[in-house]
C-alpha cells in the first residue's frame, strides 16, 4: 500500500461525473472546418509553413516554431488550407488570435508515418525530438511543451514521476474514460517518459471515485514497477502541488517547480499522446473532450480532432439550446464561461459544460464578509483568503503580496464555501493583474529613468569636454596674444611701431576689401605700399572667373547644338541658360577691365609719389 | 444564444450567512429550553424582546444609512445578537435595561462601525458590559431563583408584568444571587461547605445552571459538528480556564472550585456562542487558540481577583482589543514556504 499524505483544506463539491461516463468514448467526426490556433501551448507561437490553397494530409506539419520554446501544429485531417488569419480562440477574454483554417476533404488520408521499432535503441534526445515533432504539450492545463518538461536541467534529477489521474474537478471524465479504455496506451506512454527520466519511483495517482480506471490500470501495469495510488476524493487533489503533497509528503517551494524537489507530474492525455508519437509516429491531432451538462441530450466523451468548433461538438452531443444557460470551458471550479461557440478545441481543452440555469444557478448577491474563516479552512495553499480579500478590495496590494497572494492557485475552494457569496477568486485575479501592471510600469519607469540618467550624464560629459576645449583655446589665444605683444614690443624697439600697428589693422581691411575691385582704391592710396600687393590676386581671380565663364559658355553652346540636332525638349532651357552665361561672361570681362584700370591708376599714383 | 458570464468557480455550496446564523440560533435553543425549565419564563421573554428590539434598531439604522433593509435583516445576524443578549441578561431584567443593551449593541457596536463584518467588538458583549456598568443593581438583583418551571416559579404573566413594570418589588421572593456571586462574596468569611449549603447551589454543582451549561455545550458541539465553528476557540477557552483553576484554585475555601467555573456561570454560552463570533475573533487557527486561551485566563483572573462574579463580557471585549495584534503575528505558514510571513510588508519579515 502506497503511503499517502493529506493536504490542508479542500472541498467536496457535487461530482456530476456519472453524466458523462455512461457511454464509451465516441469519435466526434470531421466537421466542415477546422480552426487551428498557432499558439496552443506556453511559449512562442508557431509560424505557418503552408500557404493558402495548399493541400495537406492528415498528420502533416502545417506550422512550426523555429526559435524559442514551442511545438509544431499538424493537420488533424486531410484537406485544403482555406485561410490564415485571426479567429476567436479559447481564452477567458474571448480574444482572437492567428489560426490556420483547414477545409477537410473528407478522405482523412494520412501522410507517411515512420514508427520506430524500438525507442530504447535511440538516444534520449532523439525520443525527445519525436515528442517535440509530434506537437505534444501538456494536455491538462497550462500546455507546457512536453519535450522541454521532460528534460529538466542536470541539477534537477527527477526521482518521482507522477501521472496525474486524479481528475478532481467535478463533471470532467476525459481522463477517467481514457484510463478505463486506453490503459495500455497510458502505461506505455508513461514507460517512455520513465525511460527518458529514469526516476526511482513512478506512480499514477487516481481519486477513489474512479474504481474502474484504477482496475484497468492495475491490469495494464502488470510486470512493471509502476505504482497505482488510489487517493481520497477531495478537490483539488489533482492540483499539481496538492497531488505531489499527497503522494510524496513534500511541498513544492514557493515560486519553484516540482523538479526542484525531484518530482514531475504528467497528464493522462499527454501520456497517451507520447505513446502514439513514439509507437505510431502519430502527432497530436486529436484529444478526448468531455461534453456534459444537463442541457445536453447525449453527454459523453468524444475523440475530437483539434480545431473542431465547439458548436459542432455541442450539436453532436445533442445540445438543447433553449435549456443552456451557461457554457463553461473546463470544469465548474476553474473553467471559464464562453461568450461564443465559434471557438475551436485546442490541445488543452478537456471539457465543455452546457449547464442549465438550475444546474449552476447564479450566485446570490455578495454580502459582507463575516470573517467566518471557512475560506481559510478550505484553502489548499494555507493562505488567508479573507485577509487577501480585504487587501485586494482596499487596493492594498503590497499587503496582499506579503500574505503570499501569488501562491494562490485560483482553485476556487474559498469562493465555493463563502457563506457571503463573495467572488473571492475574482478579487485575487484582479489584485494579481494590478500588481503585474504595476510591476511592468515600475520596470518601464526604471528603464526610462536609467535612460534619462545616462543621457544626462552624456550631456554633462560633453559640456565638460566643450568647456575644457574652450579653456584650452582661450589659453592658446592668450599665449599667442602675449607672444605678439612681445614681438610688437621688439618691433617698437626697432622704430617700426606705427607701421606694425597699421599692418595688423590693414589685414582686417584687406579681408573686407578683397571682393570689391573698386574705385575706392584711390582712397587707399594713402595707405602703405603693402596695400597694393593684395590687389594683384584680385585680377588673377577675375581672370580665372572670366576664363571659367567662357569655357562654360562654350560647353553650353556645344550642348545646345547637340540638343538642337536631336530636337530634344530642353533646347529652350539651354538657350535661356546660355543667354544668362553670356551676361556673366560680359560682367566678368567688365570687372576684369575695371580691375586692370584701377591697378594701372594705382601704379601710376605710386610712381607719382 | 446569450450565455451567462461568470467568473469561476461556477459551483457553490449552499450555506449562506443567513443559514449559518439560523443554525447558531437553533443550536442555542436547548440552552434556552434549559433556562426556561430551571429559571422560568424570564429568558424566553427577554429573548423575544431583545430580538424584536435588535431587528427594529438595525432596520432604523439601515434606513439612516440608506442600506437595503430587508436584504440585510435577512442575514439573521441582528437576530443572533438579540438572542445572545436575551440569553445572557438576568431573567427579571427590566425591559429598558434589555433595550439599552440591545440598542447599544446594534447601533453603536455594530452599525456605527460599518455594519456586519466591520465591528471590532462583539456587539452583544458591548451591550452587556454597558448595562452591567450602568445599571449594576438591576444587573445583579434580578436573577431568578432556580426552580423547576412547574414548581414554585412565577408564571408567565407574573414574569412578563415584572419585566414590563421594571419594579423591584414585583419580583421579591423570586430572585436569588447567582452561584458564582454567592461563592465569591461568602467565601472570604465562610468555609466552602458553609457556602455551598446555600439553596442557590442545590444538590448538584449549581442548581439549574449545570443543566443550562450542559445544554449550551451540546448546542456548541452541534455547531462544531456542522463546521459552523471550529473547536479551537472553545477548546482553548475552556482549557485555559481549567488550567488556571488547577494552578491557582485548588483550595475550595479560598476560590470557587473548577466545577463551578465550568458549569455555574455563562461559561459554556461564552465559549461556544459568544467567543466564537467570527467577526470579532482572531482568524488563523493559531490565533484562535491564543484568543480563546486569553479569554479563559481573563475570566479566571476577573472572577477570582476582580470585582465581577462572572466575566465573560469583559474578557471577550479585552481579547477583541487584542485581535488585530494576534492576527498580525499568527498568519499560517503557506504551502511551499518555510515559515509564516509575520508582520507587515517590508518589516519584520521572517
Amino acid at each position: 500500500m502506497t503511503q499517502l499524505w493529506d493536504f490542508s483544506g479542500g472541498v467536496h463539491p457535487a461530482e456530476h461525473k456519472q453524466l458523462s461516463t455512461s457511454r464509451p468514448i465516441q469519435a466526434a467526426g470531421i466537421p466542415g472546418q477546422l480552426v487551428l490556433p498557432l499558439q496552443q501551448h506556453i511559449g512562442e507561437p508557431a509560424e505557418p509553413i503552408v500557404a493558402i490553397g495548399d493541400s495537406v494530409l492528415k498528420g502533416q506539419k502545417i506550422a512550426d516554431v523555429s526559435h524559442g520554446m514551442g511545438v509544431p501544429v499538424h493537420a488533424p485531417t486531410s484537406g485544403v488550407i482555406e485561410s490564415i488569419g485571426d479567429y476567436p480562440v479559447p481564452h477567458p477574454s474571448g480574444m482572437a488570435d492567428k489560426c490556420i483554417v483547414l477545409k477537410p476533404d473528407g478522405k482523412d488520408e494520412w501522410c507517411e508515418r515512420y514508427p520506430v521499432s524500438d525507442y530504447r535503441k535511440l538516444d534520449r534526445d532523439q525520443v525527445l525530438d519525436i515528442i517535440r515533432s509530434a506537437g505534444i504539450s501538456g494536455m491538462g492545463g497550462a500546455g507546457f511543451p512536453t519535450h522541454i518538461k521532460l528534460k529538466p536541467s542536470r541539477d534537477r534529477k527527477v526521482d518521482t514521476l507522477i501521472l496525474n489521474g486524479a481528475e478532481c474537478e467535478p463533471y470532467i471524465t476525459a481522463d477517467d474514460m481514457t484510463m478505463r479504455e486506453r490503459a495500455d496506451e497510458v502505461v506505455s506512454g508513461l514507460k517512455v517518459m520513465a525511460w527518458i527520466l529514469r526516476p526511482e519511483r513512478c506512480v499514477i495517482g487516481i481519486e477513489d471515485n474512479k474504481p474502474e480506471a484504477a482496475t484497468a490500470l492495475r491490469e495494464a501495469i502488470q510486470g512493471t514497477q509502476i505504482e497505482i495510488a488510489v487517493i481520497p476524493t477531495k478537490y483539488p487533489s489533482g492540483g499539481e502541488k496538492q497531488l505531489i503533497q499527497i503522494l510524496t509528503g513534500m511541498e513544492v517551494p514557493s515560486g519553484g517547480i516540482p523538479a526542484d524537489i525531484g518530482v514531475m507530474c504528467q497528464n493522462i492525455g499527454t501520456a497517451v499522446a507520447v505513446a502514439r508519437a513514439v509507437f505510431e509516429d502519430t502527432p497530436l491531432v486529436c484529444r478526448v473532450v468531455t461534453l456534459t451538462g444537463e442541457a445536453l441530450e447525449k453527454p459523453g466523451n468524444f475523440d475530437v480532432l483539434l480545431g473542431t468548433p465547439v458548436d459542432y461538438l455541442l450539436e453532436q452531443a445533442g445540445l438543447q439550446p433553449e435549456l443552456v444557460n451557461r457554457l463553461i470551458l473546463g470544469g465548474p471550479m476553474m473553467g471559464y464561461t464562453l461568450t461564443t461557440t465559434a471557438i475551436p478545441v485546442i490541445k488543452t481543452s478537456n471539457c465543455i459544460i452546457a449547464a442549465t440555469a438550475s444546474e449552476l444557478p447564479a450566485p446570490p448577491p455578495e454580502q459582507a464578509c463575516i470573517r467566518c474563516g471557512q475560506c481559510a479552512e478550505v484553502c489548499p495553499m494555507e493562505l488567508l483568503p479573507q485577509q487577501l480579500f480585504w487587501h485586494a478590495k482596499a487596493t492594498e496590494f503590497e499587503k496582499a503580496e506579503h500574505l503570499n497572494l501569488f501562491d494562490c492557485i485560483e482553485c476556487g475552494a474559498c469562493s465555493y464555501v463563502c457563506p457571503s457569496s463573495i467572488p473571492l477568486v475574482q478579487y485575487y485575479r484582479y489584485a494579481k493583474g494590478e500588481i503585474r501592471v504595476q510591476r511592468a510600469e515600475q520596470l518601464k519607469a526604471d528603464r526610462a529613468r536609467e535612460r534619462f540618467e545616462a543621457r544626462q550624464e552624456r550631456l554633462d560629459r560633453e559640456q565638460q569636454d566643450k568647456e575644457l576645449r574652450r579653456k584650452e583655446r582661450a589659453k592658446a589665444a592668450a599665449e599667442a596674444q602675449a607672444k605678439k605683444k612681445v614681438e610688437a614690443g621688439k618691433a617698437a624697439a626697432s622704430g617700426e611701431a606705427v607701421d606694425g600697428r597699421a599692418a595688423s589693422s590693414a589685414l582686417v581691411e584687406q579681408a573686407l576689401a578683397r571682393k570689391k575691385a573698386s574705385s575706392e582704391a584711390a582712397q587707399a592710396q594713402a595707405a602703405i605700399p603693402a596695400d597694393a600687393a593684395p590687389e594683384k590676386p584680385d585680377i588673377e581671380s577675375l581672370e580665372k572667373q572670366f576664363a571659367q565663364a567662357q569655357s562654360k559658355l562654350e560647353t553650353m553652346q556645344a550642348m545646345l547644338e547637340d540638343a538642337k540636332a536631336q530636337q530634344a525638349d530642353n533646347v529652350e532651357k539651354l538657350e535661356r541658360a546660355i543667354t544668362k552665361n553670356h551676361d556673366r561672361v560680359k560682367r566678368a570681362e567688365e570687372a576684369l577691365a575695371d580691375a586692370r584700370k584701377t591697378l594701372a591708376t594705382q601704379t601710376e599714383s605710386q610712381s607719382i609719389e | 444564444m446569450a450565455f451567462v458570464q461568470q467568473s469561476s468557480p461556477h459551483a457553490h455550496s449552499a450555506r449562506p450567512t443567513s443559514k449559518v446564523m439560523l443554525w447558531v440560533i437553533l443550536a442555542a435553543l436547548p440552552g434556552l429550553l434549559a433556562q426556561t425549565l430551571f429559571f422560568g419564563w424570564g429568558n424566553l421573554i427577554n429573548v423575544v424582546w431583545c430580538i424584536a428590539i435588535a431587528l427594529a434598531s438595525e432596520a432604523a439604522i439601515l434606513k439612516l444609512r440608506s442600506k437595503p433593509i430587508v436584504f440585510v435583516l435577512k442575514d439573521n445576524t441582528a437576530a443572533v445578537t438579540g438572542l445572545l443578549l436575551g440569553l445572557s441578561l438576568p431573567q427579571f431584567a427590566p425591559w429598558w435595561v434589555s433595550a439599552v443593551a440591545v440598542i447599544s449593541a446594534i447601533v453603536i457596536a455594530k452599525q456605527l462601525y460599518g455594519g456586519l463584518g466591520s465591528n471590532p467588538f462583539n456587539p452583544a458583549m458591548v451591550g452587556y458590559a454597558l448595562v452591567l456598568i450602568s445599571f449594576p443593581v438591576a444587573m445583579t438583583t434580578n436573577w431568578a431563583e432556580p426552580a423547576l418551571l412547574w414548581d414554585s416559579a412565577p408564571g408567565f404573566g407574573d414574569t412578563l408584568a415584572a419585566i414590563a413594570s421594571g419594579q423591584q418589588t414585583a419580583i421579591d421572593g423570586w430572585t436569588m444571587a447567582t452561584p458564582l456571586d454567592e461563592y465569591k462574596h461568602k467565601i472570604a468569611s465562610h468555609t466552602a461547605a458553609e457556602v455551598l449549603a446555600h439553596p442557590t447551589f442545590g444538590e448538584g454543582i449549581a442548581k439549574g445552571w449545570e443543566w443550562v451549561n450542559a445544554a449550551f455545550l451540546v448546542g456548541g458541539l452541534v455547531l462544531i459538528g456542522l463546521k459552523i465553528i471550529t473547536w479551537h476557540i472553545p477548546a482553548a477557552f475552556l482549557g485555559a480556564l481549567v488550567a488556571m483553576s488547577l494552578a491557582f484554585g485548588s483550595n475550595a475555601d479560598q476560590y470557587a472550585p473548577l466545577s463551578l467555573h465550568l458549569l455555574a456561570g455563562g461559561t459554556m454560552l461564552g465559549a461556544f456562542f459568544i467567543a466564537t463570533d467570527p467577526v470579532s475573533a482572531a482568524t488563523s487557527h493559531q490565533g484562535k487558540l491564543i484568543y480563546g486561551a486569553g479569554i479563559g485566563v481573563l475570566i479566571y483572573l476577573i472572577r477570582s481577583w476582580g470585582n465581577y462574579p462572572d466575566a465573560v463580557a469583559f474578557s471577550v471585549l479585552l481579547m477583541n482589543f487584542a485581535v488585530p495584534f494576534i492576527d498580525h503575528y499568527t498568519p499560517p505558514r503557506t504551502y511551499g514556504h518555510h515559515k509564516a510571513r509575520r508582520g507587515q510588508p517590508g518589516r519584520g519579515r521572517s
